[in-house]
């Protein structure tokens, strides 16, 4: 990981790579709008520091989108996506809303929960996986349904599971 | 109903919004005497939001008004939203004091409980309060406020609407100033100075032995000999029956423009007839110089802000470049030399270059000069405008060379056809009114405290605090025969120095009249009686002129006395009005002291608040700033305090590396412990770097 810039004129922080990322997200928006890429450029920020977001990086985007930090805190906040706190490697989020509720989503964390020997909101203690019990996300059709890093992962069942992350632990 | 009582505790008789909560009064109109919801109910951390405000974010109920104000009216976001449903809070995020000049606003717009005024927390009920009617002191609007009363004493103060002048805002200097007047400074009886020792005494001998003093003098020295000083939070009543008296004792040396040091342009007529604050509003283009505005009027500020926002263009040249939360349009930071000679000449210049004729008397000193893209943009912006609005602030007012900065703005203004806004501090309006001013061949503020005079009378006045060079004030004072003070507050000169105290009742105390920018002529009754022995400060004026033996002070009220004023300036002719032309536009080079009265330390009340003195604004005063490049070229950096010299003074004072002051310029507030040692706001001074204390 390069280190990141979060001080200093807005024209120099993070780092170039980082910067032309988010520019190609700025550049989508009308001019004086930049706020409305705040969340495609959380995502880069948190892809660049291992999963999760200091306030430090918040307040650096804040500059350099010229809005206020407050409003930069408002979206990470409220969004399960974004991480305020270090997170292993894979963060598991497991849907525990109507549809997956239905179909079984609560055996699906229990078993997440015991084979991984953490509680939702917890980390491995190998750094290697973050357990997230998360609203829903659109997939019911496949419920009971979970999402690993990017993948989505339907019609879970308990050997299904394992397998999932009997792979990632490989 | 029931959904907003969900996570709302119910218990009102331990709230201090309790009794003026528009959610108990809503769910005492419709909501049910029971609560159907059984499941426990969230709590929410408290935070800490500065010395103002108090939170208890249980009882929110996320209504983001006090989010929408940091948006919308104050200029800054400082307030969000975090997390989301079951989980959102109201607060910061990253803990801090809020900063805005505004802030205490939110705690009116709070439907309940969840931020309420800190000072103020549990110490009355809504319902043991009386309201009281007057206008605040500070902002040279004269807000429009109510001070909440219980018993004798001022509990809080709110503002009440006036849509033509703070409309329903209250900045928090005029919220938070009440808590001074129960300082332990405050001086509750009459005092005379015998063989140095201080004693109480009782009023009429008191009077008797300063009215005997200050005859005295007048008697062996002439009455050139006797200076008279006032400060401009003094009322219209007071200002007046001040000079009354001491121009019936025989002297023509009277001031209240304490901190003005260059008085060159007296003649040059300044005021601003027809002018209303609602003006700003249909400004299309605002230029602002020398004025920290949002610290110097932040009602102004708040009124420019809305314009610019509707579309003015906002200018900005001043000594440093300060956020004004709005957009702006042109910023300069220039120090005053470069300020006078090249940017307001060059805007005058590029005026004259479209219509050849205008100020033929100045073409001589604007000379061949060719403004730069900076000066053309700003000589467009307000040429082009259909209503200019030019502000002048304290910066420049309390220049050292403020005339020649204010003969260009007047050219500048006069040229572009724009309004010429020199900004007045409290109450100095009235005090124009009131001829609180030196008589033809009189002495102005700076030459009284230059001359030694024998006898000086100073009304609100700290000799320290509140005046331009307070070396020559203590030096003064220390050489008079006879020093009368009348005062509201104790002061080390004043207790040094004086010989006899009298006692004046402060703000609330009072009744008066305020003549704020708009010269809107606003009279109030006092609200509580004056602290201790304290008198109204009109009265006190009456008495000494009767002691004095002097005809036309019958006055049994104040309204007497502005009737009398009034007859007088209905009458009296106009003074004549010359305009000021400098000789040139040269200012002193070299580093420049630059300073500038922080927004809380205006004058002895606030100076008394505890709780603004404890804000975040108000602690960082104690350090000189500079800017990097200047730094270096002098030597200094920030590791170690700096040592800044002027004359034969000097103080110490930890210095900050800041780029928003311009080149050739060090930034030192005035009127706090550390700066007064200094002795002069502004002018040249030295640097160096303190050594590493031993
Ligand atoms: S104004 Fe009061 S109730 Fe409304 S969001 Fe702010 S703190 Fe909560
Ligand atoms: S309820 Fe789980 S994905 Fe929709």
């Amino acid at each position: 990981m390069t280190e990141m810039l979060l001080t200093g004129p807005k024209e120099g922080l993070f780092t170039e790579t980082l910067r032309e990322q988010m520019d190609t997200w700025i550049a989508k928006y009308p001019a004086g709008q930049a706020q409305s890429a705040v969340i495609p450029c959380l995502h880069i920020l948190q892809a660049a520091n291992e999963g999760w977001l200091t306030t430090a990086i918040m307040d650096a985007l804040a500059s350099y989108l010229s809005i206020p930090a407050i409003s930069v805190y408002e979206v990470a906040t409220f969004y399960t996506m974004f991480e305020l706190s270090p997170v292993g490697k894979h963060k598991i989020s497991v849907c525990t809303n109507i549809s997956c509720m239905l179909c079984g989503s609560e055996k699906v964390m229990q078993h997440i929960e015991q084979k991984l020997n953490i509680k939702p909101g917890q980390t491995t203690e190998d750094g290697l996986f973050t357990l997230k019990e998360v609203e829903c996300l659109g997939a019911c059709v496949g419920a009971p349904m979970m999402l690993v890093d990017k993948q989505y992962h339907e019609f879970l069942t308990e050997d299904k599971i394992d397998d999932i992350l009997d792979r990632l632990n490989s | 109903m029931e959904f907003l009582l969900i996570n709302h505790p119910l218990d009102c008789p331990i709230c201090d919004q309790g009794g003026e909560c528009e959610l108990q009064d809503l769910s005492m109109g419709y909501g049910d005497g029971v609560s159907r919801f059984t499941e426990g109910k969230r709590v929410v951390k408290d935070k800490d939001i500065g010395p103002l405000i108090q939170t208890d974010m249980t009882r929110c109920i996320h209504c983001t008004r006090c989010v929408r104000f940091g948006q919308e009216i104050a200029g800054i976001m400082e307030l969000g939203a975090t997390g989301r449903g079951e989980h959102m809070e109201i607060g910061t995020y990253v803990e801090h004091s809020l900063v805005s000049e505004l802030s205490g606003n939110i705690i009116d717009l709070c439907p309940v409980g969840a931020l309420t005024s800190k000072p103020f927390r549990y110490k009355a009920r809504a319902w043991e309060l009386t309201a009281h009617p007057t206008i605040a002191p500070h902002d040279a609007v004269g807000s429009n406020i109510e001070l909440h009363i219980r018993k004798n004493d001022v509990m809080r103060v709110v503002p009440r609407d006036n849509e033509a002048i703070n409309e329903a805002w209250l900045s928090d200097r005029d919220r938070f100033s009440y808590l001074g007047l129960n300082s332990a400074e405050r001086i509750a009886e009459p005092m005379i100075k015998k063989a140095g020792q201080w004693q109480t005494t009782d009023w009429q001998t008191a009077l008797e032995t300063a009215v005997e003093g200050v005859k005295g003098i007048v008697a062996k020295h002439g009455p050139e000999e006797l200076g008279g000083l006032i400060s401009p939070t003094a009322t219209l009543e007071e200002a007046y029956l001040f000079q009354k008296w001491l121009r019936g004792l025989g002297t023509k040396n009277i001031d209240h423009r304490l901190r003005q040091q260059d008085f060159a342009d007296s003649q040059s007529d300044f005021s601003l007839n027809d002018w209303a604050l609602a003006d700003i509003d249909d400004s299309d283009a605002i230029v602002l110089l020398g004025s920290n505005i949002r610290a110097e009027q932040p009602i102004i500020a708040h009124r420019i802000r809305q314009a610019a926002l509707s579309g003015a263009t906002v200018s900005n040249i001043n000594f440093f470049e300060s956020d004004l939360l709005m957009p702006v349009q042109h910023q300069l930071a220039v120090d005053a030399k470069d300020m006078a000679y090249y940017t307001l000449a060059g805007i005058a210049k590029a005026l004259t270059q479209a219509n050849k004729e205008d100020a033929a008397e100045w073409r001589e000193l604007l000379g061949e000069r060719r403004p730069s893209p900076f000066e053309q943009n700003v000589a467009l912006q307000l040429s082009n405008a259909r209503n200019a609005t030019l502000f002048v602030g304290d910066l420049i007012n309390h220049h050292p060379q403020a005339s020649v900065f204010r003969a260009l703005a007047k050219l500048i203004a006069s040229l572009s056809k724009t309004t010429l806004v020199i900004l007045p501090t409290a109450n100095s309006n009235a005090h124009l009114k009131a001829k609180t001013l030196p008589s033809e061949n009189g002495m102005n503020t700076m030459q009284m405290w230059q001359s030694d005079l024998c006898a000086y009378v100073l009304m609100g006045v700290d000799p320290q605090m509140d005046t331009a060079i307070p070396d020559d004030a203590r030096r003064a004072l220390k050489r008079a025969s006879f020093v009368v003070a009348i005062n509201s507050f104790h002061s080390d000169v004043i207790n040094e120095h004086a010989d006899v105290i009298l006692p004046a009742a402060c703000f609330a105390e009072t009744s008066g009249t305020f003549i704020g920018i708009d010269q809107q002529w606003q009279r109030f009754a006092g609200g509580v009686e004056p602290r201790g022995d304290s008198r109204p400060g009109w009265k006190i004026l009456r008495v000494l002129a009767n002691v004095s033996q002097l005809n036309g002070f019958e006055h049994i009220s104040s309204q007497d006395v502005v009737d009398e004023i009034e007859s007088e300036w209905n009458m009296g002719q106009k003074p004549a009005s010359h305009d000021f032309i400098p000789e040139s536009f040269s200012v002193t080079s070299d580093l420049m002291l630059i300073s500038e009265v922080p927004m809380y330390r205006t004058d002895s009340l606030l100076r008394h608040s505890n709780a603004l003195q404890q804000t975040p604004e108000n602690k960082a005063n104690d350090v000189a700033r500079m800017n990097q490049q200047e730094a270096d070229k002098r030597g200094v950096n920030h590791q170690l305090p700096v040592i800044i010299k002027q004359g034969e003074n000097q103080i110490s004072l930890p210095l900050e590396i800041d780029d928003a002051i311009a080149d050739g310029c060090i930034y030192v507030a005035a009127a706090t412990l550390a700066s007064v040692a200094i002795g002069r706001m502004f002018g040249q001074v030295e640097i160096t770097q303190a050594g590493p204390s031993s």
